[in-house]
């Protein structure tokens, strides 16, 4: 089985989001990047399956050199390849068009992204790749187990869970669940030296158009200071929740 | 040239979440100046969409789209947005509507944009506030496809009433077999899913244990509220993953968010900042979740809780 994880390089979780003087880009003065989160639920995952069913895994990024020390940790972690396609990604359709250029040329038979990137917060490469490749799409996915070409996953819908098969080839968009954090790989000693002696392929950009730009970003306005209840005092919150708020 | 709103169901009944659709569609399509048209697939109720403001309303039947599958409803919409020559296509953020405003995007050759959250700034060009960063920021995006596509988030816009004559016209479709096979559907019968409640209660870890719950289930059966926890209450197996809400959990956009014995960390805050209005009981005045709240109680959650929980039903009562 040949398995391609999509990996998106985001911000750390704790990171205070500030922006250039004119709003215009992301100000990426002393932030540290990681692995999308919901990306590297699916990277565990797939060397699950690795290691399971001998699968080869390759991980892929739309992104400029900056993105290298992350690729290295997703080898490190245990991916057998990985692909840089060396363009800065414009949005969410210009990515999926570089990826489909990918798939189209080499053969995968499962395909895994994140549910959502935490910066752009689109929720849309893995499944327009999915359209753009004629292949079966399953989002929000907590769950994969994969029999010969058979897979069953689980997707969460709102207010439950839906059980689904189908046969390969397959795209996914997951989140916690397919693996739980406490399954997440840490690249061991072993890990990372294996990872410099494994391939990072950098590939051209096909230049793919963007149907959409980011004119400015805004910051959050400035919160209002908390109104505080006294605990023996109950009635006023609900006549606050009430009255001023009117959310009851 | 029109304005398509897709007027999802769920067992036949429309949710809040489309009608506000449908409300925030009619805006957009009168400040277009074009028509607005629903589409609607197996519903029992079509005709109730009429009082949020369509024009036309397209219902399609067949039994074998009782389930939604990504393919068929992708193919029904997209079909009808091209033979309706649609500029814009309004979906909601359900996660059904979510799932399938990527594929629409590829097959219409669509610009598509996610958590919207409110009217666009401008229409040409269209210019969209969307919010990015897991609720820690907001962008103006602009979409420049002859066609595009938004997501609206819950709770951004609200239901407006539009009572309009909407022609009702109903089409027969034929329907393939997805490639995707559902198996089975697991559904809380009964319980409010936080996707879809105006009110979400949520405990954190100052609750001490998940047989201290009770707690939490009466404040929200008192007030008709949806359950959440932080993430360690479902890394430790108190809750199901399903109520964890957070940056790597499930976002909430409701009306009213009560955080009880939740310190406020940076990546729970993100996930539940669309929140409207947000009240915390915590017995550290220090806790961060002070400083997003909007109102506060400092207090011992097993004190606090079932006094607030008496004093709402006696509320509601009255
Ligand atoms: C990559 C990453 C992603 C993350 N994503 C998420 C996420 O999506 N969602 C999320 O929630 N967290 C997330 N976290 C975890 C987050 O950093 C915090 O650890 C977590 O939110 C803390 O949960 P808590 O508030 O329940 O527990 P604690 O931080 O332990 O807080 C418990 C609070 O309860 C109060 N308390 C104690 N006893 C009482 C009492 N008797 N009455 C009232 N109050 C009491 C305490 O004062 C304290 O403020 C993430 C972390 C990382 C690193
Ligand atoms: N630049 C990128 N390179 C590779 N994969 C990406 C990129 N951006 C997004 N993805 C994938 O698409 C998923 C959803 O991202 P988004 O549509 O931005 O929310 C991510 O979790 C990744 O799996």
């Amino acid at each position: 089985m040949n398995i391609l994880v999509c990996i998106s390089i985001v911000p750390d979780t704790t990171s205070k989001i500030k922006f250039t003087q004119d709003q215009k880009k992301f100000d990426i003065n002393g932030i540290q990047f990681i692995i999308n989160p919901n990306d590297e639920f699916g990277l565990t995952r797939a060397i699950w399956l690795q290691q399971k069913h001998q699968a080869n895994v390759d991980i892929v990024t739309v992104g400029l050199s900056s993105c290298e020390p992350i690729l290295r940790k997703c080898l490190a972690i245990g991916a057998n390849k990985a692909i840089r396609i060396d363009t800065d990604p414009l949005d969410g359709f210009a990515v999926a068009k570089e990826l489909k250029e990918l798939c189209s040329k080499e053969k995968y038979d499962l395909i895994i992204g994140g549910r959502e990137s935490i910066d752009y917060n689109g929720g849309m490469v893995p499944g327009m790749l999915a359209q753009m490749l004629q292949m079966p799409f399953v989002t929000n996915c907590i769950s994969l187990e994969v029999k010969d070409d058979f897979v069953i996953t689980k997707r969460e819908i709102d207010g439950g869970i839906e059980t689904t098969s189908c046969s390969l080839p397959l795209v996914i968009a997951g989140q916690k669940g397919l693996v739980e954090e406490t399954d997440l790989i840490i690249p061991n000693m072993r890990g990372i030296m294996q990872a410099r002696q494994k391939p990072l392929e950098v590939i051209p950009s096909i230049k793919s158009v963007s149907k959409s730009e980011i004119h400015k970003f805004e910051e959050l306005p400035p919160k209002k200071s908390v109104k505080l209840v006294d605990k023996d005092n109950i009635d006023q919150l609900i006549e606050l929740l009430h009255s001023e708020a009117k959310v009851i | 040239m029109s304005v398509l709103v897709y007027a999802e169901n769920q067992s036949g009944k429309f949710k809040k979440s489309t009608y506000e659709v449908v409300s925030y569609a009619r805006e957009v399509a009168d400040k277009l100046k074009q028509k607005l048209i629903a589409d609607s697939i197996n519903s029992k109720e079509t005709n109730l969409l009429s009082n949020y403001g369509p024009d036309k309303i397209i219902e399609y039947n067949n039994p074998l789209l009782n389930d939604f599958t990504l393919q068929n409803y992708s193919s029904i919409i997209s079909d009808c947005a091209k033979s309706e020559c649609a500029s814009l296509v309004v979906l909601s953020s359900t996660a059904d509507s979510k799932y399938l405003a990527p594929s629409l995007s590829v097959n219409l050759d669509a610009g598509l944009a996610s958590n919207v959250v409110s009217i666009p700034e401008s229409f040409s060009p269209l210019t969209i506030r969307r919010s990015c960063f897991t609720n820690k920021a907001f962008n103006l995006t602009i979409l420049k496809s002859e066609t595009n596509i938004i997501c609206v988030s819950n709770n951004s816009y609200g239901v407006k009433e539009n009572k309009s004559k909407a022609e009702i016209i109903s089409k027969k479709i034929a329907v393939n077999q997805d490639k995707i096979k559902i198996e089975s559907k697991n559904k809380s019968s009964g319980a409010i899913s936080i996707a879809d409640a105006d009110i979400v209660v949520s405990g954190g870890r100052g609750l001490k244990g998940p047989e201290n719950w009770y707690l939490v289930e009466n404040l929200a059966s008192a007030l008709g509220a949806a359950m959440a926890c932080s993430k360690p209450v479902s890394d430790m197996g108190w809750r199901p993953h399903s109520e964890h809400v957070g940056q790597t959990g499930k976002p909430v956009a409701s009306n009213l968010y009560i955080a009880i014995g939740i310190s406020g960390a940076i990546q729970h805050l993100a996930g539940i900042n669309a929140s409207k209005v947000k009240v915390v009981i915590n017995n550290d005045p220090e806790a961060p979740f002070f400083k997003a709240a909007d109102y506060g109680i400092v207090g011992d959650a097993f004190d606090v809780v079932p006094k607030l929980t008496e004093t709402l039903k006696a509320f509601k009562s009255s």
